[in-house]
């Protein structure tokens, strides 16, 4: 992303002169101020999550029910309560559960246990799941949820920059030879993105890999994985090819459409004839009196599509077989994982976080606004 | 109205706008049809009603207009009997009185078979008329080349179904063959790549009562490969019934849900910026904190802990949409609005604070948002597919986004049942196209900048 904004450098300086703090400082600032916002942002949605996860305990009686359940069956089988009468036996039962729900911190009203929790998933301390592992073991949901990370941070972080590049370069492109039979393909191509990733992917597989056997149906490497680093590494790039394919593919059009629209819009403004009578090369128009504008609302733009993305790819990733954190949660909902769940949205609640922040930092080095201190926009 | 003409005036200017609007038309025609014909709990009753309903119906059997494919002939299920139902002359029975004791009831199906393929089951329905001695029925199949193979001896107690795939014995006899292809079979034909014979097919169900007045009937049913308009799921379920019913259903969930969240985020945005301060302050950061809340995650909480029902998501959807990134849209230009001078006379002439909301601020951008509500309403519709492929569809009513679960959870396309998945899909993806050409022609026609572009 930075290759996009070096262009813009120099105009940058030429049009800030008459500044009385720093460039840097008032970016620091800015970003700072950002970042505790987004905390706090974080931090509400969190909580609201737990809220909604636990709302009225009902999660917690699940929770009970199984544990009394679990208790049941295996004093039933044990033979070493065979002899205990009826009232004996219920009343060792009511014990063990009690003392299990005291473990799991189920007897403390829900108020504090929200606020116990809400601590938790900020520092990723999310507890332990019941009955889901990691591959490697672990039954901590920190660690289920980080072994899945990577893999979901692969696969979106190559389809957002490529859409990001590719949507630039070609909304350009098109901005130049508007009306061109390219342009009035992508524009009329621009409604496919009402569907989401996952419905392509669909597509995909069914030309790709049912008719075509070009590409696997799905999963992270082949089985069994290769040995060799190399092999390893062909091997995922052989399966992200369809999810890839799949994400750009319902982002592309309209990305480009949107960023086309825009660059059209404001290289019909006035600055930017008079910079074409001034006899600037195109490229020059280009960079400075065409994108150093829009950048900003590109960067909004993008921020949102990729917000969508990261939803997007829990379908996507189930339908992929992705081990990610899609797929993660896909599974823990379908077992009433609670705890994985919930750690899960939190995962996802700071993964938008970052996203939005590196945006912010990107926007703020983008918009002049902010360099020269003026008021965001804001007008109250 | 004269607005609504021009709108539409604008709007034939652009050819996909006129197919979007003919595609959404034609979906709300078929939906008030669907509605009328197959009522809500005719519809529920049908879907959740499992096999028993649907026990006639070949399992995950493509639709017939497969067999329009060159080379394709697969073959249709073929249902006969009882007899005397109908005035088929394929249907024959007759009574013999063997004994004093003992009657013949001998019911005979006559049938042509043409397919290229083999039939997914045989299955013969029988029931019975007796009092106390139950009678006794034996199957024989007869095939055009005239050999006869006995099939099976069954004592009739209530009503009984015979699979043919299921009887040992006779697979037995067809050396190891499954039924349904080794009684189709050309014996000429390789043992590893058998084909059907075509030609006339004989069975009979000869059923020896002991009684005066008992009789038996039978109902033979050859599963076909093709089924209806649609084809069928794993379930046996005829799946126009979800294609049809998908489609009320799919515009009502994405019609609602995009009035609900545009109406909604607009009155938010007007209210923010007509009284400013505080309370544009306090609405920005709510936006904010809404736009990080990851709202797939929530609706599946909501759904796997509270309620599955559409109604329950669609309500929460839009209340999780209100402070959505339209707001920040919306906002920019109340605010160039609210500069204009007739808002200074309303408020001179003493209009109250909600009086200019309402009938003077919203109004204004109701044209510009628009395209962006139309072009929400497949998103919406897309939304409510995603639920339904993560298990968290509403339990009653069929929808496509229930089919395109069912699919994906048999495999469909792993198992090469492609009909199964393209049907559904290219219905939504219709439904969209449908939507999204309008709005995207709509923008242009609002918001003239884009006129030319």
């Amino acid at each position: 992303m930075t290759d996009a904004a070096l262009p813009l450098q120099p105009g940058a300086e030429s049009a800030d002169r008459p500044q009385t703090q720093s460039t840097l400082a008032r970016v620091v600032q800015y970003t700072g101020l950002r970042m505790i916002a987004l905390f706090f942002t974080v931090l509400i949605g969190v909580y609201l999550t737990i809220l909604i996860a636990n709302m009225g305990g009902h999660v917690d009686e699940i929770r009970k029910g199984y544990i009394r359940e679990s208790v049941a069956i295996s004093v039933g089988i044990d033979p070493e309560f065979k002899n205990m009468t009826a009232d004996e036996r219920r009343e060792h039962i009511d014990q063990l559960v009690a003392l299990q729900e005291k473990r799991m911190g189920l007897d403390q009203p829900f108020l504090l246990r929200s606020f116990r929790f809400l601590l938790g998933a900020m520092t990723l301390d999310l507890g332990w799941a019941d009955n889901m592992s990691s591959d490697s073991g672990s039954r901590q949901v920190r660690n289920i949820i980080l072994e899945r990370l990577p893999a979901t941070l692969l696969l979106f972080s190559t389809t957002f920059f490529l859409l990001f590049f590719v949507g630039i370069f070609v909304a350009l492109y098109l901005s130049r030879n508007y009306g061109s039979r390219l342009d009035r393909v992508i524009v009329g191509l621009a409604p496919t993105s009402a569907a989401p990733s996952w419905f392509y992917g669909l597509f995909f597989i069914l030309l790709f890999a049912a008719l075509l056997g070009w590409f696997p149906f799905g999963g992270l490497v082949s089985a069994p994985p290769p040995d060799s680093i190399i092999n390893y590494a062909l091997s995922v790039l052989n399966h992200m090819v369809l999810p890839v394919t799949a994400i750009f593919f319902s982002a592309i059009f309209l990305g480009i459409y949107g960023q086309r629209t825009f660059f059209l819009i404001f290289s019909n403004e006035d600055y930017v004839d008079m910079a074409r009578a001034k006899g600037l090369s195109d490229r020059v128009v280009e960079r400075r009196y065409i994108m150093r504008p829009t950048m900003p609302t590109i960067v909004t733009g993008l921020a949102l599509s990729i917000i969508g993305l990261w939803f997007g790819s829990i379908v996507l990733e189930t339908i992929f077989n992705w081990p990610g954190l899609g797929r993660l949660f896909y599974l823990a909902a379908n077992i009433f994982e609670t705890s994985v769940i919930v750690g899960s949205t939190v995962i996802y609640a700071y993964l938008l976080g970052f996203t939005v922040f590196f945006l912010d930092f990107v926007y703020a080095l983008l918009d002049p606004r902010v360099k020269v201190g003026g008021s965001s926009g804001g007008q109250a | 109205m004269t607005a609504l003409r021009g709108t539409l005036a604008a709007l034939s200017q652009y050819p996909s706008a006129i197919a979007g609007l003919a595609i959404i038309a034609a979906m709300v025609l078929f939906s008030i049809y669907t509605v009328i014909a197959i009522p809500y709990t005719e519809a529920v009753d049908k879907w959740r009603g499992g096999e028993g309903i649907w026990l006639e119906n070949p399992r995950t059997a493509k639709p017939k207009w497969y067999n329009l494919f060159p080379g394709v002939n697969l073959p249709e299920t073929i249902t006969m009997g009882p007899a005397g139902e109908s005035d088929e002359v394929s249907v024959q029975k007759e009574r013999k009185v063997v004994s004093e004791e003992m009657t013949d009831v001998i019911t005979t199906f006559t049938f042509d078979y043409t397919a290229d393929d083999f039939p997914q089951e045989i299955s013969l329905f029988l029931t019975s008329e007796h009092e106390q001695k139950r009678p006794l029925v034996s199957l024989t199949w007869l095939t055009p080349d005239g050999r006869e193979i006995r099939i099976t001896d069954v004592t009739v107690e209530g009503p009984v179904t015979v699979r043919f795939s299921q009887e040992e014995e006779l697979e037995r006899r067809l050396d190891g063959v499954r039924a349904e292809v080794g009684l189709f079979a050309d014996p000429a034909s390789p043992e590893d790549d058998p084909r059907p014979l075509k030609g006339t097919y004989q069975l009979t169900a000869a059923g020896l009562v002991f009684e005066d007045d008992a009789d038996v009937d039978a109902r033979l049913v050859v599963y076909g490969q093709v089924y209806g308009l649609a084809g069928t799921d794993h379930l046996r379920r005829d799946l126009t019934l979800a294609l049809m019913w998908g489609m009320p259903v799919a515009l009502a969930f994405g019609l609602l849900a995009a009035v609900g969240t545009s109406v909604s985020t607009l009155i938010v945005a007007a209210i923010g910026v007509w009284f400013g301060g505080i309370v544009d302050a306090t609405i920005q950061r709510i936006t904010e904190v809404n736009l990080i809340l990851p709202v797939l995650p929530i609706l599946i909480m909501v759904g796997l802990f509270y309620s599955r029902s559409i109604w329950v998501m669609l309500g929460v959807l839009i209340a999780l949409s209100v402070f959505s990134s339209g707001i920040k849209t919306s906002r920019a230009i109340f605010l160039q609005i609210k500069e204009s001078p007739y808002f200074e006379a309303a408020r001179a002439y003493g209009a109250g604070n909600f009086r200019i909301i309402f009938l003077y601020l919203i109004p204004r951008i109701i044209p510009t948002l628009v395209p962006g509500f139309v072009v929400a309403i497949p998103s919406f519709v897309f939304v409510e597919a995603t639920l339904a492929v993560l298990n968290l569809g509403d339990p009653l009513l069929p929808t496509w986004g229930k089919v395109l679960s069912d699919a994906r959870v048999n495999d469909a396309l792993y198992q090469g049942n492609y009909y199964w998945v393209l049907e559904p899909a290219a219905l939504l993806l219709l439904s969209g196209l449908g939507f999204a050409m309008v709005g995207f022609a709509l923008d242009r026609v609002f918001n003239p900048r884009l006129r030319d572009l």
